[in-house]
């Protein structure tokens, strides 16, 4: 841990590693509950600015009355130590917002992609998404009161998944279930590097 | 900083979108920070012994931010701490930044992502929960 350290002041506090863990998903999908569940703190919530004028430009004077409009994002926090935190991110739920996935994406150690089998399409973009960019990702199936019930199985065919990202039912209003998730992914991200995480 | 809906002529701007804002009032218009390097997750830490007072340009955004990053904090906090977006945050934090008064500390690339052992303590970490 010595790298995460704030070295050059010897009297100078500590800074935390932290982890950045993107919950993503179709719209409704229920991102903003599972964060929400997971969040040791009042779920927060920030938000992005976009210009209508276009990404690259400097400076918005005179514009922003009629072109600027902001994105919520949902973001927890999950203190494992004093050196360690995960931050959770809802990722925008549609799909002119993409562009905002990138900077998310930045760094991310993973991404939980939730599916809600009633409109299991809505999650394809987000597993191309991640596909496509390297990033190690679950697919949490939030099992909503009254939805369809099917098999993994055939979840797993429905959405294409390669045999070796899990694929685990879920609650996304519950902390536990929710907890579960994000430690298939921590050791998703584990077995991709070669070394099992000890269950214990 | 929010303002009546927006109207339906801009493909961008409904419901789902938000509201119009002008939040870049704030930095006189800047989008972009001085510097970059402020990921949602980077750590802000006010310079020990920092004083904001008297020093010309600043904003009381500006001092709420010194006195915030007296620990470290995280720039996604920051913003949420502030109610401001994060594009805001990052110009307001450049400004700091370019006087001296905080560091950052940039959270490592993907290709430096945490070795085995920060990912046990994760994982037991979340079981503990």
């Amino acid at each position: 841990m010595d790298s995460v350290r704030f070295d050059r002041e010897p009297a100078a506090p500590r800074v935390p590693l932290a982890l950045k863990i993107l919950i993503a998903g179709g719209f409704g999908a229920g991102k903003t509950t599972l964060v929400s569940a997971l969040s040791e703190v009042r779920p927060l919530q920030t938000e992005e600015v976009l210009t209508g004028a276009g990404i690259g430009t400097d400076d918005v004077s005179g514009v922003e009355q009629k072109s600027t409009t902001t994105v919520a994002m949902d973001f927890g926090r999950i203190t494992i130590n004093d050196d360690l935190q995960v931050y959770l991110f809802g990722t925008p739920g549609q799909d002119r917002f993409w562009f905002l996935w990138d900077e998310l994406a930045f760094g991310a150690l993973g991404a939980v992609v939730l599916a809600d089998t009633r409109r299991l399409a809505d999650c394809f973009p987000s597993i191309d998404y991640f596909e496509q960019r390297g990033i190690p990702f679950v697919v949490g199936v939030n099992c909503f009161d009254g939805s369809r019930k099917f098999s993994l199985e055939a979840v797993r065919d429905a959405l294409d998944l390669d045999p070796d990202v899990p694929l685990v039912l879920c609650d996304a209003r519950d902390r536990q279930s929710g907890k579960l998730v994000l430690i298939s992914l921590v050791e998703h991200v584990a077995r991709q590097r070669g070394e099992p995480v000890p269950v214990g | 900083m929010r303002a009546e809906s927006p109207g339906p002529q801009h493909e961008w701007l409904d419901a789902a979108a938000g509201p119009v804002v002008r939040p870049y009032t704030l930095t006189g218009g800047r989008v972009r920070p001085p510097v970059d390097g402020f990921d949602l997750v980077a750590f802000v830490l006010t310079v020990p012994g920092a004083d904001p007072t008297g020093v010309p340009g600043l904003q009381p955004e500006h001092r709420r931010l010194v006195d915030l990053a007296r620990r470290p904090v995280a720039v996604a906090d920051l913003a949420a701490d502030l109610d401001l977006a994060v594009g805001v945050v990052r110009v307001l934090l450049g400004d700091l930044l370019a006087r001296g008064l905080v560091t950052v500390r940039r959270p490592p690339a993907a290709a430096h992502l945490p070795d085995d052992n920060i990912l046990k303590a994760v994982v037991s970490g979340l079981r503990a929960l």
